[in-house]
Protein backbone atom coordinates (compact mmCIF):
# COMPACT_ATOMS: atom_id res chain seq x y z
CA UNK A 1 0.00 0.00 0.00
CA UNK A 2 1.41 3.78 -0.65
CA UNK A 3 0.71 6.71 1.17
CA UNK A 4 1.63 10.31 0.42
CA UNK A 5 1.98 12.96 2.27
CA UNK A 6 4.08 16.72 2.40
CA UNK A 7 6.97 16.77 4.70
CA UNK A 8 6.63 19.88 7.09
CA UNK A 9 9.75 18.98 8.47
CA UNK A 10 11.61 22.34 6.91
CA UNK A 11 9.86 25.11 4.36
CA UNK A 12 10.53 23.04 1.61
CA UNK A 13 7.87 20.69 1.27
CA UNK A 14 9.00 17.78 -0.11
CA UNK A 15 6.39 15.36 -1.92
CA UNK A 16 6.63 12.12 0.09
CA UNK A 17 5.87 8.39 -0.88
CA UNK A 18 5.81 5.88 2.00
CA UNK A 19 5.14 2.03 0.87
CA UNK A 20 3.76 0.16 3.54
CA UNK A 21 2.60 -3.52 4.41
CA UNK A 22 0.94 -5.07 7.28
CA UNK A 23 1.33 -1.77 8.34
CA UNK A 24 4.94 -1.78 8.68
CA UNK A 25 7.14 1.06 6.66
CA UNK A 26 8.76 -0.53 4.03
CA UNK A 27 10.12 2.24 1.60
CA UNK A 28 10.12 6.66 1.92
CA UNK A 29 10.69 8.11 -1.42
CA UNK A 30 10.76 11.76 -2.27
CA UNK A 31 12.31 12.90 0.38
CA UNK A 32 15.47 15.01 0.33
CA UNK A 33 17.37 14.65 3.81
CA UNK A 34 16.98 12.36 6.55
CA UNK A 35 14.56 14.59 8.63
CA UNK A 36 12.27 13.97 6.02
CA UNK A 37 12.92 10.33 6.08
CA UNK A 38 11.96 10.42 10.16
CA UNK A 39 9.13 12.93 10.20
CA UNK A 40 7.43 10.70 7.44
CA UNK A 41 8.26 7.03 9.59
CA UNK A 42 6.34 9.26 12.50
CA UNK A 43 3.73 10.72 10.57
CA UNK A 44 2.32 7.82 8.79
CA UNK A 45 2.82 4.93 12.00
CA UNK A 46 2.30 7.51 15.15
CA UNK A 47 0.98 11.23 14.39
CA UNK A 48 1.00 13.28 17.25
CA UNK A 49 0.00 16.88 17.87
CA UNK A 50 0.11 19.80 20.13
CA UNK A 51 -3.07 20.66 21.33
CA UNK A 52 -4.06 23.81 21.90
CA UNK A 53 -7.47 25.59 23.10
CA UNK A 54 -9.12 27.40 26.07
CA UNK A 55 -10.96 26.55 29.22
CA UNK A 56 -13.38 28.44 31.02
CA UNK A 57 -12.23 30.72 34.12
CA UNK A 58 -14.78 31.00 37.03
CA UNK A 59 -14.06 34.77 38.50
CA UNK A 60 -11.42 35.70 35.95
CA UNK A 61 -10.78 38.76 34.10
CA UNK A 62 -11.61 36.98 30.91
CA UNK A 63 -14.34 34.06 30.49
CA UNK A 64 -11.94 31.99 29.38
CA UNK A 65 -7.62 31.23 29.97
CA UNK A 66 -5.52 29.41 26.60
CA UNK A 67 -3.82 25.93 27.31
CA UNK A 68 -2.09 23.65 25.58
CA UNK A 69 -1.67 19.86 25.94
CA UNK A 70 2.09 19.81 27.64
CA UNK A 71 3.37 17.53 25.25
CA UNK A 72 1.89 16.25 21.81
CA UNK A 73 -0.95 13.92 21.74
CA UNK A 74 -1.97 11.69 19.10
CA UNK A 75 -3.56 13.27 16.58
CA UNK A 76 -7.01 11.17 16.84
CA UNK A 77 -7.46 11.91 19.88
CA UNK A 78 -8.15 15.47 19.96
CA UNK A 79 -11.51 15.80 19.39
CA UNK A 80 -12.06 13.32 22.63
CA UNK A 81 -9.60 15.66 24.47
CA UNK A 82 -11.67 18.75 23.40
CA UNK A 83 -14.59 17.08 24.61
CA UNK A 84 -13.27 16.74 28.32
CA UNK A 85 -11.35 19.90 28.39
CA UNK A 86 -14.96 22.16 26.85
CA UNK A 87 -16.45 19.99 30.18
CA UNK A 88 -13.84 21.60 32.51
CA UNK A 89 -13.50 25.08 34.50
CA UNK A 90 -10.81 27.04 36.59
CA UNK A 91 -11.46 29.43 39.56
CA UNK A 92 -9.40 32.26 38.97
CA UNK A 93 -6.11 32.97 40.07
CA UNK A 94 -4.74 31.26 36.81
CA UNK A 95 -1.15 31.29 36.33
CA UNK A 96 1.51 30.42 33.13
CA UNK A 97 2.28 26.33 33.77
CA UNK A 98 -0.85 25.25 36.17
CA UNK A 99 -1.86 22.16 35.65
CA UNK A 100 -5.73 22.13 34.33
CA UNK A 101 -6.32 18.92 33.65
CA UNK A 102 -4.05 16.11 34.53
CA UNK A 103 -2.83 12.98 32.97
CA UNK A 104 -5.55 13.87 29.90
CA UNK A 105 -7.45 10.09 29.32
CA UNK A 106 -4.95 8.74 30.55
CA UNK A 107 -2.37 10.13 27.17
CA UNK A 108 0.24 11.24 30.24
CA UNK A 109 0.00 14.71 28.71
CA UNK A 110 -1.44 17.50 31.21
CA UNK A 111 -3.37 20.08 30.11
CA UNK A 112 -1.77 23.31 31.12
CA UNK A 113 -2.61 27.28 31.26
CA UNK A 114 -0.33 28.93 29.02
CA UNK A 115 -1.88 32.44 29.91
CA UNK A 116 -2.20 34.02 33.82
CA UNK A 117 -5.86 35.48 34.90
CA UNK A 118 -5.19 37.55 38.56
CA UNK A 119 -9.29 37.01 38.93
CA UNK A 120 -11.68 40.16 39.10
CA UNK B 1 4.10 67.10 30.91
CA UNK B 2 5.92 64.28 31.60
CA UNK B 3 10.29 63.57 31.12
CA UNK B 4 11.61 60.36 29.64
CA UNK B 5 14.81 59.60 28.22
CA UNK B 6 12.70 56.71 25.87
CA UNK B 7 9.20 56.95 24.82
CA UNK B 8 8.08 53.76 23.63
CA UNK B 9 4.44 53.56 21.65
CA UNK B 10 3.38 50.06 22.10
CA UNK B 11 3.62 47.19 24.12
CA UNK B 12 3.55 44.02 22.06
CA UNK B 13 6.65 42.42 21.54
CA UNK B 14 8.54 44.84 19.53
CA UNK B 15 8.38 47.54 21.77
CA UNK B 16 8.78 45.54 25.36
CA UNK B 17 11.84 44.23 23.32
CA UNK B 18 13.29 47.54 22.36
CA UNK B 19 12.39 48.77 25.78
CA UNK B 20 14.21 46.18 28.02
CA UNK B 21 16.93 46.66 25.42
CA UNK B 22 17.37 50.26 26.10
CA UNK B 23 17.28 49.60 29.66
CA UNK B 24 19.73 47.39 29.78
CA UNK B 25 22.38 49.40 27.76
CA UNK B 26 22.04 52.13 30.50
CA UNK B 27 19.09 54.11 29.56
CA UNK B 28 17.03 55.03 32.75
CA UNK B 29 13.69 56.90 32.27
CA UNK B 30 11.71 54.69 29.72
CA UNK B 31 8.00 54.68 29.31
CA UNK B 32 5.74 52.52 27.59
CA UNK B 33 1.98 53.29 26.47
CA UNK B 34 -0.06 50.78 25.43
CA UNK B 35 -3.60 51.15 23.85
CA UNK B 36 -5.15 47.46 25.02
CA UNK B 37 -5.98 46.89 28.96
CA UNK B 38 -2.41 44.38 28.98
CA UNK B 39 1.21 43.99 27.55
CA UNK B 40 1.69 41.73 25.11
CA UNK B 41 0.20 43.05 22.01
CA UNK B 42 -1.95 40.43 19.36
CA UNK B 43 0.30 37.33 20.83
CA UNK B 44 -2.25 37.72 23.79
CA UNK B 45 -4.61 36.08 21.13
CA UNK B 46 -2.39 33.85 19.56
CA UNK B 47 -2.76 31.02 21.70
CA UNK B 48 -1.42 28.17 19.02
CA UNK B 49 2.58 27.01 19.67
CA UNK B 50 5.02 27.66 17.60
CA UNK B 51 6.83 30.86 18.74
CA UNK B 52 10.12 31.23 20.10
CA UNK B 53 11.77 28.37 18.66
CA UNK B 54 14.59 30.70 16.96
CA UNK B 55 14.75 32.72 20.47
CA UNK B 56 14.15 30.44 22.93
CA UNK B 57 14.89 27.41 21.61
CA UNK B 58 11.56 26.18 22.68
CA UNK B 59 8.30 26.37 21.46
CA UNK B 60 5.81 28.63 23.20
CA UNK B 61 1.80 29.74 23.01
CA UNK B 62 2.01 33.30 21.93
CA UNK B 63 0.71 34.23 25.37
CA UNK B 64 3.43 32.37 26.61
CA UNK B 65 6.59 34.30 24.96
CA UNK B 66 4.51 37.34 25.74
CA UNK B 67 4.89 36.34 29.10
CA UNK B 68 8.58 36.14 29.47
CA UNK B 69 8.79 39.51 28.17
CA UNK B 70 5.97 41.00 30.56
CA UNK B 71 8.03 39.36 33.64
CA UNK B 72 11.24 41.18 32.82
CA UNK B 73 9.44 44.28 31.95
CA UNK B 74 7.56 43.87 35.28
CA UNK B 75 10.79 43.47 36.86
CA UNK B 76 12.30 46.61 35.81
CA UNK B 77 10.96 50.25 36.66
CA UNK B 78 10.43 50.50 33.37
CA UNK B 79 6.69 52.59 33.62
CA UNK B 80 3.96 51.24 31.74
CA UNK B 81 0.48 53.11 30.95
CA UNK B 82 -2.12 50.66 29.81
CA UNK B 83 -5.47 51.47 28.40
CA UNK B 84 -3.55 54.45 26.91
CA UNK B 85 -3.91 55.78 23.47
CA UNK B 86 -1.45 57.67 22.11
CA UNK B 87 -3.01 60.79 19.98
CA UNK B 88 0.09 62.19 18.47
CA UNK B 89 3.80 62.74 18.76
CA UNK B 90 5.16 66.30 17.62
CA UNK B 91 8.67 66.96 15.67
CA UNK B 92 10.50 67.33 18.71
CA UNK B 93 9.12 64.37 20.09
CA UNK B 94 6.48 65.49 22.75
CA UNK B 95 3.97 62.32 22.73
CA UNK B 96 0.37 63.12 23.73
CA UNK B 97 -1.70 60.62 24.75
CA UNK B 98 -5.08 59.83 26.93
CA UNK B 99 -6.60 57.35 29.07
CA UNK B 100 -9.47 57.18 31.25
CA UNK B 101 -8.05 57.88 34.83
CA UNK B 102 -5.27 60.74 33.76
CA UNK B 103 -7.04 62.19 30.59
CA UNK B 104 -4.83 63.59 28.72
CA UNK B 105 -0.95 63.40 29.06
CA UNK B 106 2.09 64.62 27.23
CA UNK B 107 5.45 62.52 27.46
CA UNK B 108 8.28 64.78 26.31
CA UNK B 109 11.17 62.22 25.43
CA UNK B 110 14.60 63.03 23.74
CA UNK B 111 14.06 59.43 21.49
CA UNK B 112 10.46 57.68 20.78
CA UNK B 113 10.40 54.01 19.51
CA UNK B 114 7.19 53.51 17.22
CA UNK B 115 6.13 49.62 17.98
CA UNK B 116 2.22 50.07 16.91
CA UNK B 117 2.19 46.60 15.16
CA UNK B 118 -0.36 46.40 12.21
CA UNK B 119 -3.75 45.46 11.48
CA UNK B 120 -5.67 43.58 9.33
CA UNK B 121 -7.10 44.41 5.73
CA UNK B 122 -10.97 44.39 6.16
CA UNK B 123 -13.45 43.88 3.31
CA UNK B 124 -14.06 47.21 2.29
CA UNK B 125 -10.44 47.09 0.85
CA UNK B 126 -11.69 44.38 -1.32
CA UNK B 127 -14.72 44.57 -3.93
CA UNK B 128 -16.59 41.84 -2.97
CA UNK B 129 -20.09 42.50 -4.32
CA UNK B 130 -23.37 41.61 -1.98
CA UNK B 131 -24.65 42.99 0.75
CA UNK B 132 -23.31 43.76 4.43
CA UNK B 133 -24.95 41.45 7.09
CA UNK B 134 -23.60 40.19 10.05
CA UNK B 135 -21.06 37.12 10.11
CA UNK B 136 -18.25 38.89 8.05
CA UNK B 137 -14.97 39.70 10.01
CA UNK B 138 -11.35 39.31 9.75
CA UNK B 139 -9.54 36.12 10.93
CA UNK B 140 -7.96 37.93 13.70
CA UNK B 141 -11.06 39.29 14.81
CA UNK B 142 -12.49 35.93 15.47
CA UNK B 143 -9.59 34.64 16.79
CA UNK B 144 -10.19 37.52 19.41
CA UNK B 145 -13.99 36.39 20.46
CA UNK B 146 -13.05 32.78 20.19
CA UNK B 147 -9.62 32.82 22.64
CA UNK B 148 -10.29 35.83 24.40
CA UNK B 149 -13.88 36.58 24.78
CA UNK B 150 -14.74 32.87 24.99
CA UNK B 151 -17.35 32.50 22.22
CA UNK B 152 -17.47 30.89 18.80
CA UNK B 153 -18.67 33.92 16.38
CA UNK B 154 -20.11 31.23 13.79
CA UNK B 155 -21.55 27.46 12.90
CA UNK B 156 -20.47 27.47 8.97
CA UNK B 157 -17.53 28.93 7.76
CA UNK B 158 -15.73 30.02 4.72
CA UNK B 159 -11.95 31.39 4.84
CA UNK B 160 -10.59 33.81 2.00
CA UNK B 161 -6.58 34.06 2.30
CA UNK B 162 -4.81 31.56 3.09
CA UNK B 163 -1.78 33.43 4.86
CA UNK B 164 -1.20 31.63 8.63
CA UNK B 165 -3.47 33.82 10.47
CA UNK B 166 -6.52 32.15 7.74
CA UNK B 167 -5.15 28.66 8.90
CA UNK B 168 -5.32 29.01 11.95
CA UNK B 169 -8.16 30.04 12.39
CA UNK B 170 -9.56 26.88 10.31
CA UNK B 171 -8.24 25.01 12.72
CA UNK B 172 -9.24 26.81 15.69
CA UNK B 173 -13.20 27.13 14.47
CA UNK B 174 -12.65 23.40 13.90
CA UNK B 175 -11.64 22.25 17.26
CA UNK B 176 -14.33 24.62 18.59
CA UNK B 177 -17.42 22.48 16.89
CA UNK B 178 -17.56 24.35 13.51
CA UNK B 179 -17.92 23.33 10.45
CA UNK B 180 -14.95 25.14 8.30
CA UNK B 181 -16.20 24.53 4.28
CA UNK B 182 -13.29 25.48 1.97
CA UNK B 183 -10.21 28.49 2.26
CA UNK B 184 -10.10 30.18 -0.75
CA UNK B 185 -6.93 31.36 -1.69
CA UNK B 186 -6.61 33.79 -4.70
CA UNK B 187 -2.93 33.59 -5.96
CA UNK B 188 -1.48 30.03 -7.24
CA UNK B 189 0.24 29.12 -4.03
CA UNK B 190 -0.65 30.25 0.08
CA UNK B 191 0.86 32.39 1.74
CA UNK B 192 0.97 30.58 4.90
CA UNK B 193 3.62 27.94 6.48
CA UNK B 194 3.50 24.51 4.71
CA UNK B 195 3.69 23.02 8.55
CA UNK B 196 0.16 24.99 9.18
CA UNK B 197 -1.65 23.54 5.77
CA UNK B 198 -0.83 20.15 6.99
CA UNK B 199 -1.81 20.67 10.62
CA UNK B 200 -4.44 23.14 10.18
CA UNK B 201 -6.26 22.38 6.83
CA UNK B 202 -5.07 18.63 6.14
CA UNK B 203 -5.67 17.03 9.44
CA UNK B 204 -9.50 18.15 9.72
CA UNK B 205 -9.90 17.38 5.66
CA UNK B 206 -10.97 21.29 4.88
CA UNK B 207 -9.99 22.19 1.20
CA UNK B 208 -8.05 24.42 -0.23
CA UNK B 209 -8.58 25.86 -3.22
CA UNK B 210 -6.13 28.17 -5.06
CA UNK B 211 -6.57 30.58 -7.48
CA UNK B 212 -10.16 31.17 -6.31
CA UNK B 213 -11.71 33.92 -4.47
CA UNK B 214 -14.92 35.24 -3.31
CA UNK B 215 -16.76 37.24 -5.65
CA UNK B 216 -20.61 37.87 -3.52
CA UNK B 217 -22.19 37.81 -0.09
CA UNK B 218 -25.68 37.13 0.42
CA UNK B 219 -27.94 37.69 3.19
CA UNK B 220 -29.42 40.63 4.84
CA UNK B 221 -29.16 40.58 8.48
CA UNK B 222 -26.86 37.49 8.76
CA UNK B 223 -24.41 36.37 6.12
CA UNK B 224 -26.24 32.92 4.21
CA UNK B 225 -23.67 31.99 1.75
CA UNK B 226 -20.65 33.48 -0.56
CA UNK B 227 -20.17 32.77 -4.04
CA UNK B 228 -16.71 31.56 -4.92
CA UNK B 229 -15.34 31.59 -8.33
CA UNK B 230 -11.56 30.78 -10.03
CA UNK B 231 -9.73 33.42 -11.04
CA UNK B 232 -7.49 33.35 -14.20
CA UNK B 233 -3.73 34.53 -14.66
CA UNK B 234 -4.53 38.24 -13.84
CA UNK B 235 -6.15 37.39 -10.94
CA UNK B 236 -9.62 37.78 -12.44
CA UNK B 237 -13.38 36.07 -11.59
CA UNK B 238 -13.75 33.24 -14.71
CA UNK B 239 -17.15 33.69 -15.62
CA UNK B 240 -19.23 30.25 -15.37
CA UNK B 241 -16.72 28.94 -12.54
CA UNK B 242 -18.75 30.64 -10.18
CA UNK B 243 -20.17 28.45 -6.62
CA UNK B 244 -22.62 28.57 -4.12
CA UNK B 245 -21.86 27.73 -0.27
CA UNK B 246 -24.00 27.63 2.38
CA UNK B 247 -22.19 29.55 5.59
CA UNK B 248 -23.05 31.53 8.20
CA UNK B 249 -19.61 33.46 8.72
CA UNK B 250 -16.88 34.23 6.26
CA UNK B 251 -12.98 34.98 7.77
CA UNK B 252 -10.65 37.68 5.94
CA UNK B 253 -7.24 36.99 6.18
CA UNK B 254 -6.30 39.04 3.51
CA UNK B 255 -3.21 41.05 4.22
CA UNK B 256 -1.86 43.14 7.34
CA UNK B 257 -1.11 46.95 6.98
CA UNK B 258 1.37 48.45 9.31
CA UNK B 259 -0.27 50.89 11.31
CA UNK B 260 1.30 54.34 10.67
CA UNK B 261 -0.93 56.82 11.17
CA UNK B 262 1.26 58.52 13.96
CA UNK B 263 4.25 58.09 12.10
CA UNK B 264 2.98 59.61 9.07
CA UNK B 265 1.56 62.57 11.18
CA UNK B 266 4.96 63.46 12.71
CA UNK B 267 6.70 63.20 8.72
CA UNK B 268 7.70 60.15 8.76
CA UNK B 269 8.79 58.56 5.46
CA UNK B 270 7.20 55.54 4.61
CA UNK B 271 8.30 53.10 2.26
CA UNK B 272 6.03 52.80 -0.27
CA UNK B 273 6.09 48.65 -0.82
CA UNK B 274 6.45 47.77 3.44
CA UNK B 275 3.97 50.51 3.68
CA UNK B 276 6.60 51.06 7.01
CA UNK B 277 9.02 53.86 7.72
CA UNK B 278 12.54 54.07 5.88
CA UNK B 279 14.84 53.42 8.72
CA UNK B 280 18.45 53.21 8.88
CA UNK B 281 20.07 49.87 9.65
CA UNK B 282 19.53 50.92 13.77
CA UNK B 283 16.25 51.17 12.50
CA UNK B 284 15.74 54.95 13.17
CA UNK B 285 13.45 56.95 10.60
CA UNK B 286 14.63 59.83 8.92
CA UNK B 287 13.01 61.96 11.25
CA UNK B 288 15.86 62.26 13.80
CA UNK B 289 15.57 60.37 17.31
CA UNK B 290 12.57 58.43 16.21
CA UNK B 291 13.04 54.43 15.74
CA UNK B 292 10.59 51.97 14.32
CA UNK B 293 10.69 48.34 14.77
CA UNK B 294 7.85 45.39 14.61
CA UNK B 295 5.18 44.75 12.59
CA UNK B 296 5.27 48.96 12.10
CA UNK B 297 7.99 48.72 10.32
CA UNK B 298 7.67 45.91 7.99
CA UNK B 299 5.23 42.56 8.34
CA UNK B 300 6.91 39.84 10.23
CA UNK B 301 5.66 36.00 10.25
CA UNK B 302 7.93 35.24 12.88
CA UNK B 303 8.30 36.66 16.64
CA UNK B 304 11.68 35.89 17.16
CA UNK B 305 12.37 38.29 14.35
CA UNK B 306 10.14 40.81 15.55
CA UNK B 307 12.39 40.39 18.59
CA UNK B 308 15.84 40.51 17.04
CA UNK B 309 14.87 43.55 14.98
CA UNK B 310 13.11 45.51 18.35
CA UNK B 311 16.44 44.81 20.32
CA UNK B 312 18.34 46.46 17.46
CA UNK B 313 16.03 49.61 17.74
CA UNK B 314 16.23 49.42 21.29
CA UNK B 315 19.80 49.90 21.11
CA UNK B 316 19.84 52.73 18.46
CA UNK B 317 17.59 54.68 20.51
CA UNK B 318 20.11 54.20 23.55
CA UNK B 319 23.08 55.38 21.20
CA UNK B 320 20.65 58.21 20.20
CA UNK B 321 20.17 59.04 23.58
CA UNK B 322 23.90 59.04 24.96
CA UNK B 323 24.89 61.13 22.19
CA UNK B 324 26.45 58.33 20.54
CA UNK B 325 24.71 58.30 17.27
CA UNK B 326 26.09 61.08 15.11
CA UNK B 327 26.81 61.87 11.52
CA UNK B 328 28.03 58.94 8.70
CA UNK B 329 27.39 58.44 5.60
CA UNK B 330 24.18 56.69 4.34
CA UNK B 331 23.89 54.70 0.99
CA UNK B 332 20.51 52.98 -0.33
CA UNK B 333 19.92 49.81 -0.51
CA UNK B 334 17.66 48.14 -3.07
CA UNK B 335 16.11 44.97 -3.85
CA UNK B 336 15.16 43.72 -7.94
CA UNK B 337 14.87 40.57 -9.43
CA UNK B 338 12.33 39.31 -7.77
CA UNK B 339 13.47 40.81 -4.38
CA UNK B 340 10.18 42.62 -3.32
CA UNK B 341 11.75 45.48 -0.29
CA UNK B 342 14.78 45.49 1.73
CA UNK B 343 14.99 46.75 5.56
CA UNK B 344 17.00 48.66 6.32
CA UNK B 345 16.49 50.93 3.43
CA UNK B 346 19.47 53.09 4.24
CA UNK B 347 22.91 51.91 5.80
CA UNK B 348 25.50 53.48 7.26
CA UNK B 349 28.90 52.27 5.68
CA UNK B 350 31.09 53.94 8.57
CA UNK B 351 29.49 50.52 10.83
CA UNK B 352 32.16 48.87 12.57
CA UNK B 353 29.30 45.95 13.33
CA UNK B 354 27.85 43.23 11.24
CA UNK B 355 24.60 43.96 10.08
CA UNK B 356 21.88 41.89 8.10
CA UNK B 357 19.50 42.97 5.44
CA UNK B 358 16.13 41.58 5.78
CA UNK B 359 14.13 40.76 2.34
CA UNK B 360 11.17 39.04 0.82
CA UNK B 361 10.69 38.01 -2.59
CA UNK B 362 7.62 38.12 -4.60
CA UNK B 363 7.21 34.70 -6.43
CA UNK B 364 8.35 31.18 -5.40
CA UNK B 365 11.57 30.36 -6.20
CA UNK B 366 13.64 26.74 -6.34
CA UNK B 367 17.55 26.26 -6.29
CA UNK B 368 18.19 30.20 -7.10
CA UNK B 369 20.55 31.85 -5.58
CA UNK B 370 20.53 34.80 -3.64
CA UNK B 371 23.08 37.80 -5.07
CA UNK B 372 24.31 41.17 -3.06
CA UNK B 373 26.38 42.98 -4.78
CA UNK B 374 27.84 46.74 -4.85
CA UNK B 375 29.32 48.96 -7.46
CA UNK B 376 29.35 45.81 -9.93
CA UNK B 377 31.34 43.64 -7.85
CA UNK B 378 29.88 40.61 -6.03
CA UNK B 379 29.73 40.81 -2.27
CA UNK B 380 28.35 37.47 -1.57
CA UNK B 381 26.16 34.89 -3.42
CA UNK B 382 24.70 31.77 -1.42
CA UNK B 383 22.10 29.02 -3.77
CA UNK B 384 19.04 28.94 -1.64
CA UNK B 385 16.40 25.73 -1.99
CA UNK B 386 13.36 27.49 -1.81
CA UNK B 387 12.72 31.23 -1.40
CA UNK B 388 9.19 32.14 -0.80
CA UNK B 389 6.64 35.27 -0.19
CA UNK B 390 6.01 34.31 2.84
CA UNK B 391 9.27 33.63 4.19
CA UNK B 392 11.41 36.67 5.67
CA UNK B 393 14.92 35.95 4.23
CA UNK B 394 18.39 37.77 4.89
CA UNK B 395 21.47 38.34 3.86
CA UNK B 396 24.80 39.75 6.32
CA UNK B 397 26.68 42.66 5.54
CA UNK B 398 30.31 42.60 7.17
CA UNK B 399 32.25 45.61 7.67
CA UNK B 400 34.82 44.74 5.44
CA UNK B 401 32.32 45.05 2.82
CA UNK B 402 31.37 48.39 4.02
CA UNK B 403 35.18 49.54 3.62
CA UNK B 404 35.21 50.04 -0.06
CA UNK B 405 31.84 51.88 -0.71
CA UNK B 406 31.60 55.47 -1.23
CA UNK B 407 28.41 57.50 -0.93
CA UNK B 408 27.25 57.42 -4.24
CA UNK B 409 27.48 53.38 -3.79
CA UNK B 410 24.37 51.34 -3.66
CA UNK B 411 24.13 47.65 -1.88
CA UNK B 412 21.77 45.62 -4.14
CA UNK B 413 20.19 42.11 -3.84
CA UNK B 414 18.95 40.03 -6.52
CA UNK B 415 17.95 36.48 -7.22
CA UNK B 416 19.72 34.55 -9.63
CA UNK B 417 17.72 31.96 -11.12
Amino acid sequence: MKKSLICVACPLGCPIEIEMENGEVISVTGNTCKRGDAYARTEITNPMRSLTTSVKVEGGVHPVVPVKSSAPIPKGKMFECMGVINQTSVKAPVKIGDVVIENILGLGVDIVATNCDSGK
Amino acid sequence: MFDYDLVVVGGGPAGMAAALKAREEGVEKIVILERAETLGGILEQCIHTGFGLHYFGEELSGPEYAGRFIEQVEATDIDVYTDTMVLNISEDNVVTAVNNSEGLMQFKAIAVVLAMGCRERPRGALSIAGSRPAGIMTAGTAQKYVNIDGYMPGKKVVILGSGDIGLIMARRMTLEGAEVKVVCELMSYSGGLQRNIVQCLDDFGIPLRLSCTVVKTHGKDRLEGVTIANVDERLQPIPGTEEYIECDTLLLSVGLIPENELSKDVGVELDRVTNGPVVDEYRETLQPGIFACGNVLQVHDLVDYVTEESQIAGKGAADYIFGKKKGGTYINTKGVDGVRYIVPQRVNIEGKENLKLYFRVGQVFKGAKVVVECDGNILSSRKKVKLAPGEMENVTITPEMLENMTKDSEIIVRIEQ
